[in-house]
Parts: C-alpha cells; structure tokens; sequence
C-alpha cells in the first residue's frame, strides 16, 4: 500500500473517532430528554406529531407494549412500501412512466426497506418511480434506522433501571431519533453531496447527443444475429437523489437510487464525496457506543465497546486493501499491468471506479459490511476471492462490528452479556454485567440473538444451492457460484443488503425466500433483545464486589473480541471454505 | 394492538409528510438555488449549446482519434446511462479471461506491451467517466497518429488533464476522458481553421 493510501485510511479513522464523543453525547441528551439547541426549531414540531397522532409523551410502556407499538409502525411501512410500487404506474411523479412492480419484487423490497437491510432486488433507474424513491425508499430509510436506535435505547434503559417495570415510549424515541438525529445530519450532507455532483431533481431523463455517434456489435444469443444499433444518444438518468443518498448511508441502509449504487457517478461523484458518505456510514454507529456510555453513567463501558469494533475492523480492512492490491493472477499472464505506480493504482480494477481506486474501494466494502449498510461503490462480485471474503465474514459475525444504527450496538451488547456469561462459568461466580445480573431468561434470549442469524445464512444457502430455482440465479460458475449464493443469505440474514450483484435475485424463489429471511433477521431479534430490556429493567442492581468481573478492562476487551471472532469463524468457515477459499486454491492451482 | 394503531398511523403519516416531502422538497430548492449545474447533472454543452453529456457520466468512444474509455458491462450497449451495470465477472471467470484477452489484442494493435489494468476492465458502474494516467499515456501516440499531431502536443495536453488527488489527499490521480477529447477536438479545429 502506498503512503497515500495509508494516510487516506488514518484520515478517515481520525475524523470519524473525533465525531464519536460530540455526537454521541448529543443523541444521550436526546434520548435522556434534556434540552438541546435544535429545540428551538424542532421542539413545537415535536410536540405536534404527538399531539396530532394523540401520543402521550410522558407514558413510558412495558416492554411488550413497546414492542406491539414498534412491530404494529414497521408493519404499517412495510405495507406502505408495498402498495406504493404496486400502484405507482397511476400515481403522480413518474416521468418515465414506469409500470407496476411485480408481487414478488414488490415484497421483497418493502421487507428489504422495513428491516433497515436495503437489500437491492429492484434496479432503481430502470423500476422505481421518483414518488416511490422519495414515498417509500427514503421514508424507510428514516423511519427503519430510528427504530433500530430505539430499540437500543430500550435495551440500555434497561440496564440503567433499576426495579423498573417500563422501558420508555416507542413513539418518543422514534420521533426523537427522527426529528433530531437523521433529519438534522441528512440535511447537512445533502447539499454538500450536491455541491460535489450528485444531482437532486424531479425533472424527466435527460437525453444527450454522444460526442461521437459510436456502433456497437450485439450478438443475439437466441438466434446469433449481429446488430449494430448506433446510440448516438445518451440518456441520463437523474431523480430526487441527492436527499435520498444522505439518509441511506447516515442510516445504515444503503439501498441505492440507481442499480450500480455509490458506484453510479450521481450517487458518488468524486473522493470528497466518497469521503462524506464513508464517514456518514460508521459516525452514527460509532458514536453510539459513547452515546451508550453516557446513557450508563460510565463512558469507559462505551469506549470498550467502541475499541472491540476498532480492533475488529482496522485489521480486516488492511486484509482487504491488501488482496484487491495484489490483483488478478488470470490477468497478469494476460499482458496487463496491475502494477501500483504513480501513474495508476493497478490492482483489481475490474468493478472498480477508477476515481476510487483500490484503498477507497476496499475501505468503502469493508466499512459498508461492517456496517450494515448494503451499498456499494465497488462491484463485491468481482472481488479476489480472499478480498471478498473478509465483507462477507463481517456480515457473518453478525453485524455487530459497528453494525446497524442501533442494531450493531445491541447485537455488541448482546455478545457481553454471553462474554460474562461464559467468564462467569469459568470462574464459578452468576455473571453480571453493568450491575445487572445475567440469569437463564437473558442467556437464552441472548442464545437466540447470536443463533437465529447463522440459521438463516446456513440454512438459506444450503436450500439455494439444492433446487433448481436457487441454482438458476447464479451467475459465476464454480466455486464463486457458491460465493454468490452465500454472500446473499449472510447479507440478508444480517440485515445488510450487500450482494454479489451477478446473482440474478430478482425471481420469486429470491424475492420471497430473501424477503422473509430479511424479516425474520430483523424482527425476530428486535423481541428477544427487548424481553431482555424488559427483564433487566425489572432487576435491581448489585454493587460491584469481589466477584464481579471488571468490562472496562483490557481483560475484557480481548474476552469481547474472542468470543465474536468465535461464533464467527467456528460458524461459517465450512461454508467459507467451499466459496472463497476454494476459488483461490484453484486460482493459485491454475497460475 | 388496536389501542396503538391509532398512533401509529398517524405518526406514519405525519412522519412520510416529513421525511418523504418536505425533507427531499428542501433538499431539492437548497441544490437548484446553490448548485443548479450540479443538482441537474453537470451536463456540458457544444458550440451550439447542444447538450453534449455529463462531466460526470463517462461516453465510449472507438476512433483512433479519440482517447478510449474503460470498458463498459451496461445493456444492451455500452454506456447506457439509463441502465448502470458492472460487468459482475468473478476473478476465476473464464468469460473474464476471454474479453480481457480481446481487449488487450484490439488495444496492442496500436502499440504493443503491458495494458494498464483500468483500460481492459470494466468499470463498476459501467459509465466511469475516467481513466488512469497511465491509460491515457498509453494512447497518446494512437491519437496523435491518427490527428496528424505531434505527440509532445497530445501529450502536454493528457498532461493538463490530470486531475490530481482532491485536495491533494482523498481519491487516485485520473483523466476525464469527455473533457480531455473535447479539448482534443478543439485543438484540431483550431489547427485545421489556421491551415
């Protein structure tokens, strides 16, 4: 790697950590309801959502009528999203006149947006309407991050309750994270994204006449004819994309406006842009592991939690630079040069952007899986087999390596508590952690956290690559079909929405089975960490004592971090081996 | 559950006004007040104020006077702006290997030994509007060739259009193969009108 690449990646890192501590003790004041500066701007608008929507702000709610009221909202959007693409051919903004989507696409989406996964069955540009982008897509993308923050919230309540048999109001807090957190930052990233080249219109296409009127050679593959149409036109599509693209990487979403993603000019222009966007995906994740600490009364816990992730993430990330830098041994027998030099940075460059080049490339795949946020500047499928499989092993930890916006800190939590768990079995004492104490009812909702996940990756890959209907969407053949098929399921049953894009998902087998995975990944883990809200909350809290294992210590962190490296590797490296690391056996076999 | 979807619909309501509305509506009048050339796609335009493409959406071109850019995956041609696509090829591919092995043939006929990578491999997302340096160096005497220029001028010409790193830290160094054609094609105007 060269110097530059080097420093570009301690530049990212260091304005990121320096946004964790001003951050995330901004959005403590938030959801502790202390007052803040944008009150003056906001405040009345919040005090008439509720009163509007006839919400009681000050009620708090058990956890199971916090969990009714999230399940009964994200069901609303799920639906919302839904009709909106089955009836867009009749409703307004939709200056390319597209048709319904299909039943199956249509599903697939509103559970991709629902569940914060943003998993990209549809090609934006060529399917969704402008009001469906704006209606559907962006809304969710609010609305589905600021559920994942509340139910955080929810969970660090109640580790601070004490005897408590509530865990505060879903609606405050969605509204809260919404109102204060989202919109706030997207409307500041919007416009500098605009001012970089992402264009923000409802105007129709534009159509160009090309500089040179090229012919290109089309072989039919039915009946072999060659055309040669001449395209001396370009048609360029534009949309709403600027506001959309803001929130979809400050909320973990990633579902892109145009097929290709962050990698689409519009969507990503230049490295500053490139820049801006890497930084919205991880500040929010990362700054609520400080946000966590404030909210305990104790900020060393949170920046344990933030080193873990740290720790967890640089070291892949340098993996990653590393194998996309060596490049493609297919291609180096080829007279191509994949040398790094000042005049190129060489490397793997097929389904890569040349402003971005391998380190931002490779940075943008790694934060993104780490993350759950599923886009793409790169194409993930063209990867080296290895530099692929370090995304894909991000997903499979679970997200929790910053995660989703709230969700990668509940799932971190949730590996704590299974970290003090297994200390407490070793050394013979009840685990307990942040004064809580961890007994059979947390263990096994913790149990089904860190399970239900591996279920539907393992699960899912192995029905896909057994039927017909699986084995027709893949695109690469041997091993790296497999990769695709795997790469899919990690990515639904994470919530993230990456892909190996040559799978062809948009079919009903896909569509449905990706979309019911996509949920059950979701929802299915948002019950069990909110019963664990619920009953902690009820608990009283113990003193530290002789007994009680310090988790603000190195001693831990390393604990933390072997445990989820664990379950990580003990989990997936079978079905690793037969993708990725097959695929570079036969490429070191074969050159 | 009945008891709460009352709230609910409402505040999903309330909160599509918001966030579906007025946010991208906001959004939308800061960008075509501060930044219209950006917000409506930074299109050039010719002589004639024709519109002519986007600084930022990459075209084919396949004359020898003209700089080549990467190859492109989109359908059914290349550089559909209307259809972004990566070629989605994995690195064991042998389709990979094949088109790769074409472009470099078509590429040597002009001028023989190693090919810069970016100028054999599509591009993510199949309207990269760059190539590397080292591409374009690589072309410069096809093009000068082909235009009856001397190759120092084509050359101090690709060399004006490097674009180094933003702010001399973030991205890779890289050509815009529409502006660096467009100035091309000025260039032998302006020659042609002294003849």
């Amino acid at each position: 790697m060269t110097l530059s690449g080097l420093f570009q990646i301690a530049l990212y890192l260091t304005v990121l950590l320096l946004l964790v501590k001003p951050l995330g003790g901004y959005m403590a004041r938030i959801y502790l309801g202390q007052p803040v500066l944008l009150n003056r701007v906001f405040g009345r608008l919040e005090v008439w959502l509720y009163r509007l929507s006839g919400i009681d702000a000050a009620a708090a709610m058990s956890w199971r009528q916090y969990t009714v009221s999230l399940l009964v909202f994200n069901a609303i959007g799920l639906l919302a999203v839904l009709a909106l693409q089955r009836l867009q051919a009749g409703l307004p903004l939709n200056p390319q006149q597209f048709p319904a989507v299909s039943w199956d696409s249509a599903f697939n989406t509103a559970a991709s947006f629902a569940s914060n996964t943003n998993w990209q069955g549809y090609s934006g540009e060529t399917t969704l309407s402008y009001l469906t982008q704006m209606l559907g897509l962006s809304v969710q993308n609010f609305l589905s991050a600021a559920t994942g923050m509340a139910v955080l919230v929810a969970l660090v309540r109640g580790f601070s309750a004490r005897n408590a048999d509530t865990i505060g109001n879903f609606w405050v807090d969605m509204t809260r994270g919404t109102v204060y957190i989202l919109l706030p930052l997207s409307l500041v990233l919007a416009p500098l994204l605009v001012w970089q080249g992402v264009v923000q219109t409802l105007s129709p296409y534009q159509e160009v006449r090309l500089m040179e009127a090229a012919e290109y050679r089309q072989t039919q593959a039915d009946s072999g004819t060659v055309k040669t149409p001449a395209t001396g036109r370009q048609t360029l599509a534009l949309g709403p994309v600027a506001a959309q693209v803001a929130i979809k990487q400050l909320g973990t979403n990633g579902g892109g406006f145009f097929n290709v993603n962050s990698a689409h000019p519009f969507e990503n222009p230049t490295p500053l842009a490139n820049f801006l966007e890497l930084l919205a995906i991880l500040l929010i994740p990362a700054a609520l592991c400080y946000t966590f600490g404030v909210m305990m009364g104790d900020t060393r816990q949170g920046w344990l939690i933030l080193s873990a992730m740290v720790l967890l993430f640089v070291p892949l990330l340098l993996l990653t630079v590393y194998f996309e830098q060596q490049g493609n041994p297919v291609l180096s027998a080829l007279q191509v040069d994949q040398s790094l030099g000042g005049m190129q940075t060489g490397g793997n460059m097929e389904g890569k952007e040349v402003r971005f080049g391998i380190v931002n490339s490779a940075l943008w795949a790694t934060a993104t899986t780490a993350a759950s946020n599923g886009s793409v500047n790169a194409m993930m499928d063209s990867f080296t087999p290895l530099g692929g499989l370090i995304p894909m092993w991000l997903m499979q930890l679970g997200e929790v390596v910053f995660g989703g916006v709230g969700s990668g800190l509940y799932g971190m939590l949730i590996f704590a508590v299974i970290a003090v768990f297994i200390a407490g079995l070793m050394i013979g004492r009840t685990p307990e952690y942040l004064g809580k104490k961890i007994e059979a009812f947390e263990i096994k909702m913790a149990a089904l956290v860190i399970l239900i996940p591996p279920f539907l990756v393992l699960g899912g890959t192995a029905i896909a690559v057994m039927t017909d209907a699986g084995k027709a969407g893949l695109f690469n053949p041997g091993a790296h079909g497999f990769s695709e098929a795997l790469y899919a399921f990690s990515s639904a049953g994470n919530n993230n929405g990456s892909a190996f894009g040559g799978l062809s998902a948009n079919t009903p087998f896909y569509n449905g089975v990706l979309g019911i995975i996509m949920l059950i990944a979701r929802f299915g883990l948002i019950v069990p960490v909110l019963a664990i809200a619920g009953s902690l909350a009820a608990k009283k809290i113990v003193p530290f004592g002789q007994g009680t294992l310090p988790t603000h210590t190195p001693l831990f962190l390393l604990l933390l971090i072997m445990i989820v490296l664990m379950v990580g590797a003990l989990t997936f490296v079978p079905a690793l081996a037969l993708g990725p690391i097959a695929e570079q056996l036969q490429l070191m076999a074969d050159h | 559950m009945t008891t709460c979807l009352k709230p609910a619909l409402v505040l999903f309501m309330l909160m599509t006004l918001l966030t579906g509305v007025i946010y991208p509506l906001t959004v939308s009048v800061i960008a075509q007040l501060a930044f219209p050339f950006q917000a409506n796609g930074s299109i050039v335009r010719d002589g004639q104020g024709q519109a002519q493409g986007s600084v930022l959406i990459g075209q084919g071109f396949i004359s020898p006077g003209y700089f080549w850019s990467r190859p492109s995956a989109t359908s059914p041609y290349p550089y559909n702006a209307a259809a972004s696509s990566g070629s989605n090829l994995g690195p064991s591919n042998p389709a990979l290997a094949e088109a790769v092995k074409q472009r470099v043939a078509a590429l040597n006929g002009s001028r023989p030994g190693k090919v810069p990578v970016d100028l054999v491999t599509a591009s993510a997302s199949g309207l990269d509007p760059h190539i590397s340096p080292a591409a374009a160096e690589f072309q410069v005497e096809r093009v000068a060739n082909a235009r009856n220029l001397p190759v120092k001028t084509v050359q101090e010409l690709v060399t004006r259009h490097i674009e180094p790193r933003q702010l001399g830290v973030l991205g890779e160094p890289r050509v815009n193969v529409l502006l660096l054609n467009r100035a091309l094609a000025g260039l032998s105007g302006a020659t042609e009108g002294n003849e």
